[in-house]
């Protein structure tokens, strides 16, 4: 790791912003920066959450119905593939922390990928909910086994919140996508990895939310 | 922080095999009924009285808990880091929190009898 004092930063080294002491401080204050926007995002899917909460203990009934309609095998497949990704990033960071380039390329790239199957999987849920009109989006015409409101409600909430996930991986793959460039490039070979690092924090954030959605929208009443 | 500092290949491994037990644990015991927390509650809001609900929210709250102190480093990390993942949870939690005894009290409390006014 380079000192302050070192000589004019060349692109491959890490580079002090003159704000900071040293990088040790100006790393810990770009994981707290991090952290304080992933607790806004913990926020932003709060409020959602909680209405998904407050219209569940309205028709319990209607929800626990139209949750039956989720397919199980494809949304325990999809959690899979997202814990399985979150695994994979763990040990990209692992490996930028031991400065192996094509180790830590090869993990970023297979993040990505996973990530791709999930949205796969994903759209091809969304696919059949479409063929079953139970998409209330778009003016689209919802058609519903018990025919009361609320379970149009959960589908509207069912979309809300997987829609706002996939948009977030989304956002995540495209960073992931640019911090492999910048690993194949050699960026991160010498000890400047904060950025690999930061993106970690941000795919594991949306690795935890999917951990709460899949419960709370797939496994609604399947015991009776 | 230096990379001695955080967590091995091993742990990470560890940590991935509890989440897929935990989630296969989830999905298994969505399918068995654990009966009512509450017959009241179960009554009224279903699912949400039953033990299934705090059994499944229980399980993800785990592997949150794994997933932040590992794979998120916050376990190796600075106190500082610790107090902010920590906020952020009970921000939420005074968010649902407040909210819902609003909407879950409205209908305890029975409008008063009326006053019976002796001749």
């Amino acid at each position: 790791m380079t000192t302050p004092t070192s000589p004019p930063a060349t692109p491959e080294t890490a580079r002090l912003a003159h704000h900071f002491d040293d990088l040790e401080q100006q790393r810990s204050a770009n994981v707290l920066g991090m952290w304080l926007f992933l607790v806004t995002e913990v926020m932003f899917f709060g409020g959602i959450v909680t209405a998904y909460i407050v219209y569940r203990a309205r028709a319990p009934v209607a929800f626990a119905e139209a949750s039956r309609h989720l397919d199980v095998v494809l949304g325990s497949v999809n959690t899979v593939v997202l814990l399985t990704s979150s695994f994979t990033m763990a040990l990209a960071v692992d490996a930028a922390h031991r400065r192996r380039r094509q180790l830590l390329t090869g993990f970023l790239l297979l993040t990505i990928a996973l990530g791709g199957a999930f949205l796969a999987i994903k759209f091809t849920e969304y696919y059949h909910k479409y063929e079953s009109g139970l998409m209330p989006l778009l003016g689209l015409e919802f058609r519903q086994a018990a025919g009361s409101e609320p379970e149009q409600l959960f589908y509207g909430l069912y979309f809300a919140m997987t829609g706002l996930h996939a948009l977030h991986m989304v956002i995540g793959m495209v960073a992931l996508g640019l911090m492999a460039r910048l690993a194949w490039r050699g960026r991160f070979d010498h000890g400047n990895d904060t950025p690999v690092e930061l993106a970690g924090l941000y795919w594991h954030f949306v690795d935890i939310v999917w951990i709460f959605l899949f419960p709370m929208l797939y496994l609604i009443d399947r015991h009776s | 922080m230096s990379a001695a500092a955080l967590p091995g290949r091993a742990t990470y491994v560890a940590v991935f095999v509890a989440l897929l037990a935990l989630m296969a644990a989830t999905i298994a015991v969505a399918y068995i009924d654990l009966g009512a927390w509450s017959a009241t509650v179960a009554e009224r809001y279903g699912e949400l009285g039953r033990w299934n609900t705090v059994v499944a929210m229980s399980i993800a709250f785990v592997k949150a808990v794994l997933v932040v102190l590992y794979f998120m480093h916050v376990r190796y990390g600075r106190p500082l880091i610790w107090l902010v993942a920590v906020a952020g949870f009970l921000w939420l939690v005074l968010l649902i929190g407040g909210i819902a005894t609003d909407y879950f009290s409205r209908d305890l409390l029975a409008p008063p009898p009326p006053v019976v006014v002796p001749e």
